[in-house]
């Protein structure tokens, strides 16, 4: 373990204060708690919410997984596991299966995740209405009226503009129909994953300072309109390596004729496809 | 047949190997030393504890050298250092008054007590590449001795503050806002504020700033005094009870008088816009002192109009940490999301095309 | 004046293992859970609630406590507590005798719900499969929990505050070595 810095990097004062903000965020489900998030090692944006959640929870006991697009072996992914092999001296596992915290950056793992894993998100900018009303002070005051007129008039001039629902990842969910919740940008493909999902999931957004939480089982529902329902968008193809019609999938260019293949996102999911047709 | 690209952590190996072979440039040139560093690149260790938040020349020397000179990346080096010490309180306010001087100016009066004291600056120096510093080995001309200041040299503002023309600001009781401790909240106060400034971009406060010149924020300012020099710090222990010094550091201070013309309650008098900034950082003093009194505005019941006086505008992009960190993490993968862009405008191109049919 | 009894044997850690426990508890309402890491405080403290305590509790939380001056002397020098008198401003409270009326404590603002406190309170017993039927997030379907020591208009005042969500304080039921969580979120009802 690296000499000179506790357990997991984060002094105790730190973790505590990051628990204190965790509990409370997962018993108001989908809030956004503010914390008083560190410099970590890591620049801005590039996972610091979610390293600091992990670092708050994780013990010698846990296995952790970290993918970033699905993958393992991205280069971010890679240099989030490997700080954490050094200042925590924890297992790590590329296999969901195994994994007891799983943070992830962009992606819901395919396999269904259990009661006794959490699943860590990274998150670029946790206001759900950012784009509507960058003013932090205003999405405050309409979280706590449940206000969120704004975000249905949008999604409604899409479907009259574009004659469909235009945001095809970070689409925005009501937690326990009370708060409306950025998913971080996953693709909408994964929003119904989240749906009573029976493992905890944390979500931290270092540089915005906020924590939020849905606890495991907790009904997460995909803004949409009875004429317009939600619709998960994937690549309408099978997996080149594993065959899978039902994963989500990478467009990958293979030359400048439009030669294209697509391959599993979910790295871990595409090996065992290959391994059980083996 | 396609195969999965793999090979991140060789990857990573590999750049870090280049990285430190690219620092170190041709290795038939001497070795840059942190001490040269400290001693000669003085104001780029300046900015790095000023925007890195941590005032140790040393350690500045190390980051810049470590991050190839880059001021940001140093900061942020020093800045993820600093974040693992220990806090053990806030020290007492900086009594700039007793400041031992090495520059000071004002804009205000032609003389006053203390006189100008123009100090290093490149100020009145013809901007013309000097060729000599090519060469190795020269020494500097003598500096012709200036009588040490016996006594503490007044503050503008203090000047005028007597005279009742300078608003006076209240003494605050409560402990200072720490934004290291604690994220930001709105209605920000004026600890909070200037703690964000003092830290924040010097590039970023130099453009709000001068849009204020411009028009947009409608500020009126002169500069009352700049002053660089020693101040000490003074720290109460609580085991102690009592404050005793632990340093001196070199700050550069500005504060700019400002007009406003009162309210229903004041009468007209003279507002202060001020900077704080580690080192000699008399550009950034200059600039944080004009975003300060932008930022007063909802206090001195002034329209907020401009981009300078937008407290939540100017205090969450002010951090080039921050914003360094997120601009850049756009060249991290993105092509999840980008894949279901590509399926959504795909879809609605088709839907498109096949209505036009 | 007794020497102080030991915190955790292993601050670090313990800390962390405890810390999951109560995390566990809080995400799946009602479900017992076992405190692992050995927490001697002097009584009346049970281990569960001197594990929590140890865990989050310090300088930074005021915490209320009825549980006397022994207690607050080993949190005090054990997790640096701060400690209030004033009810209302305590961001933990230790209730180890009679449980003061939820609607006394800081139950947050709209904006800023996650202001409240949260309550440790020690109880006589915690027992799965029968009493209370607990539904919301963290439950499939239901957890049953019986609980023994609690005041008898306990249920009622949790209705009284469940209607001001996000609002309300949080609870965590201590019994011995075992605990049991009652997020606001959660909604009880007696069988």
């Amino acid at each position: 373990m690296e000499a000179g810095y506790n357990f997991a990097y984060l002094d105790e004062a730190t973790k505590r204060m990051i628990r204190r903000a965790i509990l409370k965020a997962v018993a108001i489900p989908g809030h956004q708690i503010p914390f008083g998030a560190r410099e970590m090692p890591l620049p801005y944006g590039w996972g610091t919410g979610g390293i600091q959640v992990t670092a708050s929870i994780i013990g010698p006991e846990d296995t952790l997984k970290v993918i970033d697009q699905g993958a393992d072996d991205t280069t971010n992914a890679i240099s989030i596991r490997r700080f954490f092999a050094r200042v925590a001296d924890v297992a790590t596992t590329e296999r969901t299966a195994e994994a007891t915290i799983i943070q992830t950056r962009h992606r819901i793992p395919e396999a269904p995740l259990r009661e006794d894993q959490i699943l860590v998100y990274q998150v670029p900018m946790p206001e759900p209405l950012f784009r509507l009303e960058p003013r932090i002070a205003e999405t405050k005051r309409m979280h706590a009226l449940a206000d969120y007129g704004l975000m249905h008039t949008k999604l409604y001039e899409d479907i009259a503009r574009l004659g469909r629902i235009g945001t095809a990842y970070n689409y925005p969910v009501m937690v326990n129909d009370r708060y409306l919740m950025s998913p971080s940008p996953i693709p909408a493909f994964d929003n119904p994953k989240m749906d009573r999902m029976p493992a905890l999931q944390l979500f931290g957004a270092g540089r915005e300072k906020r924590i939020y939480a849905v606890p495991p089982y907790t009904p997460v529902r995909s803004l949409d309109f009875e004429d317009h329902p939600f619709r998960a968008i994937r690549a309408p193809h099978a997996c080149t390596l594993c065959g899978s019609a039902a994963s989500y999938l990478d467009e990958v260019v293979t030359n400048d004729q439009g030669g294209r293949v697509y391959v599993c996102s979910d790295t871990d999911f595409c090996r065992a496809e290959q391994e059980k047709a083996a | 047949m396609y195969v999965a690209v793999k090979g991140g952590e060789v990857a990573i190996d590999a750049a870090h190997a280049w990285l430190a072979e690219a620092r170190r440039g041709d290795t038939a040139l001497p070795e840059l030393s942190t001490a040269q560093i400290e001693q000669q690149m003085t104001l780029a260790v300046d900015r790095v504890m000023a925007e890195g938040s941590c005032y140790d020349r040393g350690l500045a020397a190390l980051a810049l050298k470590q991050a190839r000179g880059d001021s940001i990346e140093a900061a942020f080096l020093l800045r993820a250092y600093r974040t693992t010490l220990t806090r053990f309180g806030h020290a007492a306010p900086l009594d700039t008054a007793a400041m031992g001087i090495t520059r000071r100016i004002s804009a205000t009066y032609k003389d006053l007590p203390g006189g100008q004291v123009l100090g290093p600056t490149f100020d009145y120096t013809h901007r013309l590449l000097d060729f000599a510093l090519v060469a190795e080995g020269m020494a500097p001309a003598d500096v012709p001795e200036r009588a040490a200041d016996e006594a503490a040299i007044p503050r503008v503002s203090e000047l005028l503050a007597r005279e009742g023309l300078m608003q006076r600001e209240a003494a605050a009781e409560a402990e200072p806002s720490d934004l290291t401790r604690e994220p930001l909240t709105f209605p920000a106060d004026r600890s909070a504020r200037l703690q964000n400034l003092a830290r924040g971009d010097e590039g970023f406060l130099l453009g709000l700033g001068y849009s204020t010149q411009r028009g947009y924020g409608n500020a009126h300012p002169f500069v009352g005094e700049i002053r660089q020099g020693g101040v000490m710090v003074e720290f109460t222990p609580p085991e102690l009870g009592f404050a005793i010094e632990i340093g001196e550091i070199d700050v550069t201070e500005c504060q700019m008088v400002n007009q406003f013309h009162g309210s229903l309650t004041e009468p007209p008098q003279f507002t202060r816009g001020y900077g704080l900034v580690f080192g000699s950082g008399e550009r950034k003093s200059m600039a944080m002192a004009l975003v300060d009194r932008a930022l007063r505005a909802q206090e001195l019941g002034e329209d907020i109009t401009a981009p300078a006086q937008s407290a939540e505008f100017v205090l969450y992009h002010s951090d080039n940490v921050e914003a360094t960190g997120f601009v850049e993490h756009l060249k991290l993968p993105h092509y999840v999301d980008f894949q279901s862009e590509l399926e959504n405008i795909r879809a609605m191109r088709a839907s498109v095309t096949k209505a036009a049919e | 004046m007794s020497a102080l009894q030991p915190g955790f044997d292993e601050p670090v850690l313990d800390a962390q293992a405890s810390f999951r426990a109560v995390l566990e508890a809080m995400s799946r309402p009602g479900r017992i859970i076992q405190i692992t890491a050995e927490a001697p405080g002097p009584a009346p403290l049970n281990t569960a609630a001197a594990a929590v305590l140890l865990t989050l509790a310090d300088a930074e939380t005021p915490v209320w406590s009825d549980a006397g001056p022994e207690v607050a002397e080993w949190l005090g020098f054990h997790a640096g507590c701060a400690f209030t008198r004033a009810i209302a401003n305590a961001r933990f409270v230790l209730a180890t005798g009679e449980v003061p009326a939820l609607s006394a404590f800081d139950a947050g603002t709209e904006e800023e719900p996650q202001s409240s406190a949260t309550l440790i309170i020690q109880v006589e017993s915690l027992v799965a499969g029968k009493g209370w039927r607990l539904r919301g997030p963290g439950i499939e379907a239901e957890h049953r929990l019986d609980v023994v020591g609690l005041p008898g208009d306990f249920v009622a005042q949790w209705q009284a505050q469940r209607a001001r969500f996000p609002r309300g304080v949080d609870v965590l039921l201590c019994a011995g070595d075992q605990l049991a969580a009652l997020p606001r979120s959660v909604t009880i009802e007696e069988s």
